[in-house]
């Protein structure tokens, strides 16, 4: 029942796919008419463009030989305006890490103390309630004044988005820690440093790795556009400079390379988290 | 001197007295139930006991020292079992024993806890997760983890009382005989008269909350070893059972009207004893 339910659903989603491909296919066809069009134009863009003999819109082959071009060598480096997309998504996603892992080395221990401490959560809760629904972008000028470089800057931006739903899930996840298990730990004399990685951590871990989760999607969608503002490497500055070089084709390659690595990334933390999860 | 004495104990909270004037003691090996209804304060005296609660008043004082926050001396089985479910059975104990004794190697500490695995006769769910046991065996793994740590004093906080009547009945038994082998102290917190006849020594009433007190204690004069399959038989077993079920029923809520005295030290009866040998003598008579 349950294999041929997912065997069903393959189906579909390839049938959705080649139904998507065929409208694009069809939409992109060339148009045979001439057309009469001013000699200026036809130089700006191209003859095959201005008489509409090509539309200026991608063919799902023409977008299938540029991806097999970057799948087969995806590590170039010809200087700093032709790097290879994998090239690009290296430093995306060592960017987005290293911002994520510092915001869940600072909100982890944070959300453990706020979440031990009833007076620290409601201490704390109007600072977060305001930080936590500030667009991380917004931050972004401010942290190119203090911080003064663009790379640190696009840092500190992954860290501040990924920071708050961490803290909240730490500190709640703490929080909720049921009270049977910490008098477990009360009565056998378990001393604070002992209970907090024996007891709490693994008890709040299922919902530490839920804010984990989350903030790793945030950091992903804001990486893109932080590297759009800071320029110089990366897939969201990739995006942006094919933008500039009219390369519809790469803009498209690097927006499906972007969701592949955003579903892997999230792939891999829901596989953490279930290892960590436990059935009461 | 006994092995434990609460003197005077209250709890209080502002507006309302749950219970006041709680005195008894309890001797080193002995098996004391604690039968009461709902909201007579019987978990806050075991939390007191434990050290999980503070008291308003009075002290407790065990094996000549005041009793004062949580302490390795004293065990506790949870209503709720209260196993961490990302640990297995073994891990559980063992999460225990390594509490009582630091300095313990990992053979060192499984060999004991599989010593009260055995003991409970689990025999074989050692890795098991507490979510894949039934009710009654975790509930068997918490009383393993409370007997595991040798403690001085025992408190179970009415342990089967999410069990079916089957599955209680067996632990019952396994109760009796880890109680006998050990000579273990036990304070039990119990709604089920039968269970507190089969286990204990004596049988403290409270009266009904708020401001509850100990009433009566109720020597518990069957002989033992007691058989759960026929302790029943024994003409003894109605007297008991009856006096503590006449108590529940239509005493308890008798010392808040100040129908009954409440007593400062709660008097010890034997109920059944006087009409035993009254019917025993009648029976001698007879046959002269």
């Amino acid at each position: 029942m349950a294999a041929s339910l997912r065997l069903k659903a393959a189906i579909l989603s390839v049938l959705l796919l080649a139904m998507f491909l065929a409208a694009w296919h069809l939409a992109t066809l060339s148009k045979t008419s001439a057309q009469v069009v001013d000699a200026e134009y036809a130089k700006l863009v191209g003859q095959q463009a201005s008489t509409g003999q090509k539309s200026a819109f991608p063919t799902p082959s023409d977008f299938g030989a540029k991806l097999l071009e970057h799948v087969r060598n995806p590590f170039y480096d010809k200087g700093p305006n032709d790097k290879g997309i994998g090239v690009q998504l290296a430093y995306s996603v060592g960017r987005m890490l290293l911002g994520f892992l510092l915001a869940a080395l600072v909100a982890v221990p944070l959300g453990f103390l706020i979440g031990m401490s009833p007076l620290g959560y409601r201490a704390l809760d109007p600072f977060i309630q305001i930080l936590k629904p500030i667009s991380p972008l917004a931050w972004m000028p401010l942290a190119l004044f203090t911080l003064k470089d663009s790379d640190i800057s696009a840092i500190f931006v992954i860290f501040i988005c990924s920071v708050w739903p961490m803290l909240i899930n730490t500190a709640f996840g703490v929080a909720s820690v049921r009270r049977d298990w910490l008098n477990v730990a009360k009565t056998l004399e378990v001393r604070p440093l002992r209970k907090a990685l024996t007891v709490i951590l693994p008890a709040a871990a299922p919902t530490i790795l839920t804010g984990m989760r989350i903030s790793i999607g945030i950091a992903w969608l804001v990486i893109v556009a932080a590297e759009m503002l800071v320029g110089g490497t990366g897939i969201g500055y990739f995006v942006w400079n094919e933008w500039n070089n009219l390369s519809i084709v790469n803009i498209m390659s690097g927006i499906l390379s972007i969701g592949l690595v955003g579903m892997l990334l999230d792939f891999l933390v829901g596989r953490l988290q279930k290892a960590v999860t436990y059935v009461e | 001197m006994s092995f434990l004495q609460i003197q005077d104990l209250a709890k209080r909270y502002p507006g309302s007295t749950v219970f006041e004037g709680v005195n008894f003691a309890m001797e080193k090996g002995e098996f004391v139930c604690i039968i009461g209804h709902s909201g007579c304060g019987k978990t806050t005296i075991l939390n007191v006991l434990a050290g999980l609660d503070a008291a308003s008043g009075g002290t407790v004082i065990m094996d000549n020292r005041e009793v004062a926050g949580p302490s390795l001396d004293r065990g506790v089985v949870f209503q709720g079992h209260a196993l961490m479910p990302w640990l297995s059975v073994s891990s559980n104990i063992a999460f225990a024993v390594k509490s009582r004794w630091p300095d313990w190697n990992r053979i060192q500490i499984q060999v004991h806890c599989q010593k009260f695995i055995d003991l409970v006769g689990l025999t074989g769910s050692e890795h098991k997760k507490p979510s894949q046991l039934s009710g009654g065996m975790k509930q068997r793994v918490g009383i393993a983890r409370a007997f595991a740590i040798q403690p001085k004093m025992l408190l179970l906080d009415e342990p089967f009382g999410a069990l079916d009547a089957l599955t209680r009945g067996t632990i019952q038994d396994e109760l009796v005989r880890i109680c006998a082998a050990t000579h273990q102290t036990v304070f039990m917190i119990t709604h089920d008269v039968d269970e507190s006849i089969l286990l204990a020594d004596r049988i403290l009433l409270m009266s009904n909350g708020p401001n509850a007190c100990i009433a009566e204690v109720v020597e518990n004069t069957l002989p033992r070893p007691r058989d759960r399959h026929n302790i029943h038989h024994d003409p003894q077993y109605y007297r008991v059972r009856n006096h503590l079920v006449d108590f529940l029923v239509n005493r308890s809520k008798l010392y808040q009207t100040g129908e009954e005295k409440r007593p400062v030290h709660p008097p010890a009866v034997r109920p059944g004893v006087e009409e035993a040998a009254e019917a025993s003598a009648k029976i001698i008579n007879l046959r002269h």
